[in-house]
């Protein structure tokens, strides 16, 4: 079976284009906004999804590189003024570096150990940056506004890094099927089911775990690199919130772990989901229970997710439930 | 030679769970292991496969030194074994587990010419009607016989196989026989633990017997069943002390 020709990837990138085009043929920045969240959890649970649901490692501590891409991205556009797609590739090379000095050391861990660790790296990196003056500490950076004008103004601005989201989730959705469908994709399932085997048969675990780290991250640096330019401001409380990341983990288990699709509709049913509890008057101020009771329902009663509900249900629509 | 141990001891704690051994394997040759429950045999086959670096001693593949390697680097080049506890990868095809030892194994298959050779040795250990279940919901038998599917798969030189007959009824066990005489006679090098006397005792060329982390004999499968400190080891297994002593017959 060729690869490419799988119907179920080109829906999946047909569908989230279309969505992502939908707010620029009506040009309504309300709808732009709400897309854009939704689709930056895309590409953040997709992100994850390559360590968490491919190779069986949960990692707590994920945000961190979405928070250290928004740092290096903000710096490089804002204090030595570069241009903004430039930051954005070396923010996202940053967090991709980062994850393989700390994949290095940490991935010698399994199970708990490494997941207790990950959330250990977070605190480290927000303790760390709060006193790392050239990132301004923690009162953090903030960006000319003059900047957007190298961009067109702020509302052209707006439209590119949104413009830049889109295309940079259909990469990850596209990089996370042609792992999953490639022989490092093989090696990081037979890592995930049975660690010790994996070894016995030749996979060089180390290298894959490590690698599976390094893409896992470089992703969510370059979305933190597009959030904080369009934020035009971070600090170290928003850049290191680790529950962010444990929403990314509700949205994969909520979609499906090890699907390239689950994390697509899980983010995105996650996010709709979310987005109607804040404006509850009776909910605001408890979605994050919301999330974590959600999170017991899927482990308790679904754990294999809406997908892999549906290919275990459906075994004759396996081929395009990726 | 294809495989040197020397002097290899291997201690948890305060016990020594090898103790010393010393063996030759010539390439070709089927070598049977076996010895009471808990002898050992087990923690010799993982330091042989660099799962446990051994205490003290040596162990040699192929003319290189091999002592403490990782499992991985031992598997590219040329060792398999299969898991006296079944360890299938349950979420995967048995396919895709077949062709995980294809694609990590000697030969680094891309994941097409993976996917024949899957396809082949499937067919080779009669599972290929089985190719497209979850690995989890074989039966036992068929675990056993997906265990040496993957290994096969690898294209090893030598396969270490633990208790790959426990758990099969006779008409099993002689298939599985009959199949790991051929493996023998596409040239692979075969260890075997077993504690189904007869079979063992037919299939292999030699036998060594381990008590207690020693070796306390070794021969043909003749030599050993008449060895005076083999049958007194099995004294204390007056059931395996009878099938000694029928398969010498």
């Amino acid at each position: 079976m060729k690869p490419l020709r799988n119907p179920g990837l080109w829906l999946a990138l047909a569908f989230t284009a279309a969505v992502g085009a939908w707010p620029a043929i009506t040009q309504s920045p309300s709808s732009r906004e709400v897309t854009f969240t939704i689709l930056m959890a895309v590409g953040l649970a997709s992100s994850l999804n390559i360590l968490l649901g491919y190779a069986g490692y949960v990692s707590f501590g994920h945000i961190v590189f979405f928070g250290l891409g928004g740092y290096v991205g903000i710096y490089l556009v804002g204090v030595l003024n570069l241009p903004f797609f430039v930051a954005m590739i070396l923010a996202g090379l940053s967090s991709g570096l980062l994850a393989f000095l700390l994949g290095k050391a940490l991935l010698r861990l399994r199970g708990a150990y490494f997941a207790l660790a990950t959330i250990g790296i977070n605190e480290v990196a927000r303790a760390f940056i709060n006193n790392f003056e050239p990132f301004g500490g923690p009162i953090g950076i903030t960006l000319n506004f003059q900047i957007y004008n190298n961009y067109g103004g702020a509302a052209t601005a707006l439209w590119m890094t949104y413009g830049t989201l889109v295309v940079v989730t259909l990469i990850v959705l596209f990089i996370s099927y042609m792992v999953k469908s490639s022989k490092f994709g093989l090696a990081l399932m037979a890592i995930r089911e049975n660690e010790n085997a994996a070894e016995v048969m030749g996979v060089v675990t180390p290298n894959a775990k490590t690698w599976a780290y390094v893409l896992s991250a470089v992703f969510p640096g370059m979305i933190g690199a597009i959030f904080f330019f369009k934020n035009g401001h971070i600090e170290p409380h928003d850049a290191f919130r680790l529950h962010m990341s444990i929403e990314w983990i509700v949205m994969v288990m909520l979609g499906g772990f090890g699907t390239v699709l689950g994390p697509l509709i899980g983010a995105a049913a996650y996010q709709r989901l979310r987005g109607l509890l804040l404006v509850s008057s009776l909910f605001k101020n408890i979605q994050l229970a919301v999330a974590g009771a959600l999170l017991l329902l899927i482990i308790l009663f679904v754990p294999a997710g809406v997908v892999g509900w549906l290919r275990h249900r459906f075994t004759k629509l396996r081929r395009v439930l990726i | 030679m294809i495989l040197q141990v020397k002097g290899v001891s291997k201690w948890f704690g305060g016990l020594e769970a090898v103790s010393n051994v010393t063996l030759d394997l010539p390439e070709g040759e089927i070598l049977g292991l076996i010895g009471p429950n808990g002898a050992g045999k087990t923690t010799l086959f993982n330091v042989i496969n660099g799962i446990y670096p051994p205490e003290s001693g040596t162990v040699t593949f192929r003319g290189q030194d091999i002592t403490a390697k990782k499992p991985y680097r031992l598997a590219k080049m040329g060792m398999a074994r299969t898991h006296q506890i079944v360890q299938p990868l349950n979420e995967l095809s048995v396919e895709e587990n077949v062709m995980v030892g294809a694609c990590y194994g000697r030969e680094d298959h891309s994941l097409t010419s993976a996917a024949e050779i899957s396809k082949e040795v499937l067919d080779f250990v009669d599972l290929s009607e089985k190719a497209e279940l979850l690995a989890a919901s074989l039966n036992v038998a068929q675990k056993k016989r997906l265990e040496l599917a993957r290994a096969l798969a690898s294209r090893p030189h030598l396969l270490l196989l633990d208790e790959v007959l426990a758990g099969l009824n006779h008409a099993e066990i002689t298939a599985m026989l009959n199949t790991i005489g051929e493996v023998r006679d596409q040239g692979v090098t075969i260890i075997m633990i077993e504690h189904v006397m007869h079979a063992v005792m037919n299939i292999s060329d030699r036998i060594i017997v381990i008590d207690y982390g020693k070796q306390i004999a070794e021969g043909t499968p003749n030599e050993v069943s008449r060895d005076p400190k083999v049958i007194e080891a099995y004294l204390g297994d007056p059931k395996l002390a009878e099938q000694l002593a029928q398969s010498s017959d």
